[in-house]
């Protein structure tokens, strides 16, 4: 199975801890070749950062190496780089113009690893393939017709309000974000360590790939506990007694992340809670 | 989470403790009564068997019809018992596998007739170390017959094999019982995956333990191996029954969990040209038959805990075990019974703990599932 993985790339001098900064700089694999975007020197001693198309640049003026910005300014300081780039291309709509560095590479998993299932994109294909540009008037979308490209008026789509606004990288992040977490999921499914075990029993011992987790049939009555189970408290009891760990929190983010990754395993099955 | 459920699990376990005390000394009369208070005091819960516990009367665990008899090669049936796949840790760090394995042994120690030996399947450790590989011995110890050790993927991948075959010698060999020939080969040998990696040993093992790792490679016999069984098989008239035990199945069945061997092919090829050959394997952890040209195939359970069937590849003659029950730490495991028939094939009892036992005769898989179908479970796989 393919999987894609995303870059974004943000070339900042000194600058990696702007908190809340949308454009902080972000390697996810760090085997893959990532382009480099040297920064401009600085005039004035101040922290120069750059947008990912590696070419606009900006001077925070007062921001010193080593400090870093409250997220108020950090948002300011992305929208004046954004309304820069705009300046230097009017009429252009920012959509991953910058490909250079940035595409979406596949990368295999180790003997194609049944991994997690990458979660897709609304309208994004669940194959391997690269997925479709998000059409829009201003950016016609290009088609192949046996072999020769051809452009084409894209329908016009409806505007201005916040689900218009998504973009391919918008989904890009979700996707890797939410990868990320059903990753964690399977490192802690996996140790009894981070399970908080005492008898060195984790959960892959009897389900490995989640096999027999069945979370499309809860909730159902577990005549063991004499109640109607969540696929949650399944995952507690399981913790508790065959692990030997202790009670998690709900909002432990163990146990949450361990839901995400047996949910993923499940991927495609229909929900049918109830089943027995 | 607030609520706990233990006691729960405590109350059931110490209700059927009080039962199965109480069962001691029954005999068939007062064994039905107390069966049928049980089932009331079940049907009063509202509760539905198999989940809550209730008493079956186990009958002795049923032979086939043709065990027993003497065919026209004339030589005697007889009885191996086997333990399989009980993963140890350090007796400090986990006493619940070392019960399971100790409830085995009693098992085989109080058959009647006693087995002509037992066979140890494989996987006797959980990550290989010698503290766990020598408390599985002196366990082992205590059986009375004779034991045939086999060495699987769990005990060998911390120092490839070194403290188990110092403990219990090479880990192939063959040998010769009653007119039947009997192979023991280690199956489980893995192209370097650790190397290249710059694995320690425990991270090695580690990888190898991980049933769903995909870093580590597929199990084979391998090339120098199977030169070796060629050799031996060399020497061995065709007519002769054959048994061949092995930790993985040797043949292709889910490939992600390595339920599979890599050179099953050209294993099962040196086999064929027998006319009784029965593969006897470890590793899977549930009831799993299967027949390939003429070669039938058992899986062992094991001790420690039930593997769900995989999501592909089950041999269409396998009749799955019911689901285990998570809330008994023994159910989907247990022990069992090769009955090695005087016509060189083998009738298996899948002694499942807590449960009836099943009985596969070998008529099953050689009529293809027509005749002598063990019964079906209630609840297949997900």
């Amino acid at each position: 199975m393919h999987r894609y993985q995303v870059a974004l790339l943000l070339a900042a001098g000194g600058l990696v801890s702007s908190a809340g900064m949308a454009i902080a700089p972000r390697v996810l694999n760090a085997q893959q070749p990532v382009a480099h975007h040297p920064v401009p020197a600085t005039k004035n001693g101040n922290v120069v950062v750059m947008l990912c198309d590696g070419k606009t640049s900006l001077e925070i003026k007062g921001l010193k190496p080593g400090h870093t910005m409250t997220h108020d300014q950090a948002t300011a300081v992305a929208r004046q780089l954004m309304q820069k780039w705009q300046r230097a291309h009017p009429g252009e709509l920012w959509q991953m113009a910058q490909e250079e560095g940035t595409q979406m590479r596949p990368t295999t998993t180790e003997q194609g690893n049944p991994s997690p299932n990458l979660p897709s994109a609304p309208n994004q294909p669940p194959s391997g393939e690269a997925p479709n540009p998000v059409p829009h008037p201003a950016n016609p979308v290009q088609e192949q017709v046996q072999g020769v490209p051809v452009h084409r008026q894209a329908q016009p789509q409806q505007q201005g309000d916040t689900y218009a606004s998504f973009n391919q990288r918008d989904f890009r992040v979700w996707q890797a974000e939410t990868q990320k977490f059903v990753e964690y999921g399977k490192r802690v499914f996996h140790s009894d360590k981070l399970l908080g075990g005492t008898i060195g029993v984790s959960c892959d011992m009897c389900h490995p790939d989640a096999a027999n987790t069945h979370p499309e049939t809860y909730p159902k009555y577990q005549v063991q506990l004499q109640r109607v189970a969540l696929l949650r408290d399944m995952i507690e009891w399981c913790i508790e007694n065959p692990v030997k760990g202790a009670t998690m929190s709900p909002n432990d983010p163990r146990l949450r992340a361990l839901e995400a990754y047996i949910l993923a395993q499940r991927k495609g099955v229909p929900l049918n809670y109830g089943k027995h | 989470m607030a609520v706990r459920h233990k006691s729960v699990e405590t109350k059931y376990m110490e209700q059927r403790d009080a039962v199965l005390r109480g069962l001691r000394w029954l005999d068939r009369r007062s064994f039905l009564k107390a069966a049928a208070a049980a089932a009331g005091a079940v049907m009063a819960r509202g509760l539905m068997p198999p989940h809550s516990f209730q008493l079956i009367e186990i009958a002795n665990a049923a032979t086939s019809k043709d065990f027993g008899t003497v065919g026209h090669q004339g030589s005697a049936p007889f009885r191996i018992a086997y333990i399989s796949d009980s993963h140890l840790y350090e007796r400090t760090l986990n006493q619940r596998f070392i019960r399971a394995i100790v409830r085995a042994v009693e098992d085989v120690n109080a058959l009647d007739p006693q087995p002509d030996f037992v066979l140890y399947g494989g996987d006797l450790a959980q990550l290989g170390t010698r503290q766990q590989l020598d408390l599985g011995r002196q366990i082992l110890a205590e059986l009375k017959p004779p034991v045939k050790m086999m060495v699987g993927e769990h005990d060998w991948f911390l120092d490839l094999g070194d403290a188990w075959q110092e403990m219990f010698g090479p880990p192939n060999y063959s040998f010769d019982w009653k007119g039947v020939h009997f192979v023991v080969l280690m199956s489980v040998h893995e192209k370097d995956f650790w190397t290249a990696r710059h694995m320690t040993p425990m991270e090695r093992m580690r990888t190898v333990a991980g049933l769903d790792n995909p870093i580590q490679s597929r199990f084979e016999v391998g090339e120098e191996e199977r030169k070796w069984l060629a050799a031996d098989l060399a020497k061995v008239p065709h007519t002769t029954p054959l048994v061949v035990f092995s930790h993985s199945p040797l043949y292709k069945y889910y490939r992600d969990w390595n339920f599979w061997t890599e050179d099953a092919e050209q294993v099962q090829a040196l086999l064929q040209p027998f006319s009784q050959v029965t593969v006897i394997h470890g590793h899977t952890h549930q009831m799993l038959f299967n027949r390939i040209g003429n070669i039938n195939f058992y899986g062992m359970l094991s001790t420690a805990w039930p593997w769900p069937y995989a999501p592909q590849g089950l041999p269409p003659l396998t009749i799955q075990m019911n689901r285990a029950d998570p809330f008994d730490q023994l159910d989907g495991c247990g022990d069992g019974q090769f009955m090695m028939r005087a016509d060189g094939l083998v009738d298996t009892i899948y002694a499942l703990w807590d449960r009836n036992p099943v009985s596969v005769p070998a008529g099953y898989l050689l009529s293809g599932g027509k005749s002598d179908r063990p019964p079906a479970p209630q609840f297949a796989s997900y």
